[in-house]
């Protein structure tokens, strides 16, 4: 039996959390939240964790009904992510790994993602799609590893949504893609937007600088409102994320898609994402914003299971990376 | 008429088929809507990947590079009648079967570098292929030979002659390799090689902004 606590900061999200063998004993989240037209900023955003990390941690650990003595493992997020928000959760998962006296667990942050996905939805071999602000990766586990056969070429589909929450002065409360959500879904009128799908690899910033670059004269000339522009730039960029992920799955003859990563969380990517694996006789495998959102506890699950295969990380390798 | 074709392979976008056409036996490429797109997004591009794919297998042509030869596009049914290339098996398939240390494993590298050399015509000619991929070149074996090659699924080519282009090109070459073969790297070195003895100088641009390419795929060397 095994109890992991999990730290998560990789980027504006602060999650820690309390996995016992699969079962998910809390998972405390708290986020960072920038004025409209703002994104997040390393250095702020350093400091929201660090304002933040010993009260959530206590919560973590209230919520679980654990105390640190009970606890077998820390486990905490060595990447990809910022680097100083990455830094300043390491930090605290070092020293009360030192205080207590408990092993320590570098996971990646994507590999956490697919295995929490993995245990809530019970999916056993799926073509993954990693979703979020900062990451669009399709994956699949191939001869003992996970291996990445296409991902985006530049930003990350979660990024170009959110930037085009800037241009639109959209809230950052709970989140930008969550608002553009809201408006795709009263959006009608479809601009034809670039496609830009190369093999299995997708690109995001021609779109992003094409919609940006009109947006205004579209919106003043009343040619399009907002709604239809959030429609249309979803409908475009999540058709590219759902043909990339069917090829993926043709080439590697799977039939399950499990979505991961915030992004992941997008009800009309899950509807799409849903009539693609329909028609090919697959099956989709989706959570909710509990465990698609970045949180402590995959960190938890994927570092005890870690810790359980591989032992745990050197104490002088417990050290971070941006990629 | 297509009645008579008997679906033979499904794949992500589109489906094939074998059937006879003017007397000629033949391979029907039909791309079925996708009801997860809009339907807009999804006619504009179901008609520019068929119109692409046929351009695309005239301009290989005379480029040089064998590719099934065409018969009939059909843009209202979003179908391209072609050839049905005679014991064509994918290069994917046929370095699968290889069995180490046969004669055949030596001819594996003259095979990467016909396919470098392929790719370097079509590229000069300015066709990119947009989705090379072992699966996506014909071998026709005969006794201990590869046979010839031959180019297929041209569905997200386009014309360009820029660089950027070309590197983006045998960068999802790379891609592809390394996710289905375990010699990834030697084979790719040799595509390479054939690449650039038929391009010479132009190619060491394009390698050049293939490594800048590379550098851009942002996180599949980071190990958790």
């Amino acid at each position: 039996m095994v109890v992991a606590l999990g730290f998560e900061g990789s980027a504006n999200k602060l999650g820690i959390g309390v996995v016992k063998d699969g079962e998910v004993l809390s998972n405390c989240r708290r986020t960072h939240i920038t004025p409209p037209g703002e994104g997040f900023l390393p250095k702020e955003t350093a400091k929201h964790h660090r304002d933040n990390i010993l009260d959530l941690l206590k919560e973590a650990l209230d919520v679980a009904k654990i105390s640190p003595k009970e606890v077998d493992v820390i486990c905490y997020t060595k990447g990809p992510g910022m680097g100083a928000p990455l830094v300043s959760v390491a930090l605290v998962a070092r020293t009360v790994a030192q205080l207590w006296d408990k092993p320590i667990v570098g996971v990646n942050h994507c590999i956490g993602h697919i295995e929490m996905g993995r245990l809530i939805t019970k999916s056993d071999n799926p073509t993954v799609l990693y979703v979020s602000g900062g990451n669009t990766q399709v994956i699949a586990y191939s001869r003992k590893r996970y291996r990445i056969f296409g991902e985006t070429i530049d930003i990350a589909v979660g990024n170009c949504l959110d930037r085009f929450a800037r241009v639109l002065n959209l809230s950052n409360d709970p989140s930008p893609g969550y608002n553009i959500e809201q408006l795709a879904k009263k959006g009608k009128k479809y601009l034809p937007l670039p496609y830009v799908v190369k093999g299995m690899d997708v690109s995001f910033s021609g779109i992003l600088s094409f919609i940006e670059e009109r947006a205004p004269e579209l919106l003043k000339n009343n040619e399009y409102t907002p709604e239809d522009l959030c429609f249309s730039l979803q409908e475009t960029v999540f058709a590219m994320l759902v043909e990339t992920t069917e090829r993926a799955m043709a080439h590697c003859n799977s039939d399950e898609v499990l979505l991961v990563g915030g992004v992941g969380c997008n009800v009309r990517l899950q509807e799409m994402m849903g009539c693609m694996c329909s028609e090919r006789g697959a099956k989709l495998c989706a959570t909710d914003e509990r465990f698609c959102i970045d949180n402590g506890a995959m960190i938890a699950h994927a570092g005890a299971l870690l810790y359980q295969t591989a032992g745990p990380t050197p104490f002088n390798e417990t050290t971070i990376t941006q990629r | 008429m297509s009645s008579e074709f008997v679906e033979c392979q499904r794949g992500a976008e589109a489906t094939l088929s074998r059937g006879t056409y003017l007397g000629k036996r033949v391979l029907l490429k039909r791309r079925p809507p996708k009801a997860y797109r809009h339907p807009h997004l999804d006619s504009a591009l179901t008609k520019e990947r068929t119109r692409a794919e046929a351009r695309a297998l005239i301009r290989a042509r005379a480029a040089g590079v064998r590719v099934p030869t065409l018969y009939l596009v059909d843009l209202q049914r979003s179908s391209i009648y072609m050839e049905d290339v005679d014991n064509g098996i994918t290069v994917k398939d046929y370095i699968n079967k290889i069995q180490p240390k046969t004669e055949e494993e030596s001819k594996l590298d003259s095979l990467m570098n016909e396919i470098g050399i392929c790719i370097s015509k079509l590229h000069s000619d300015g066709v990119i292929h947009g989705d090379l991929t072992t699966s996506n070149i014909l071998v026709t074996p005969t006794s201990g030979n590869f046979g010839k090659l031959c180019f297929i699924d041209f569905g997200l080519s386009h014309t360009a002659s820029t660089i950027e282009d070309k590197a983006v090109d045998l960068y999802v070459m790379e891609r592809a390799m390394e996710s289905t073969h375990s010699e990834a790297q030697r084979l790719l070195m040799r595509l390479l090689a054939g690449y650039l003895s038929h391009s010479g100088k132009a190619a060491e641009d394009v390698f050049k902004k293939l490594d800048q390419v590379r550098a851009r795929g942002r996180k599949r060397t980071m190990v958790g």
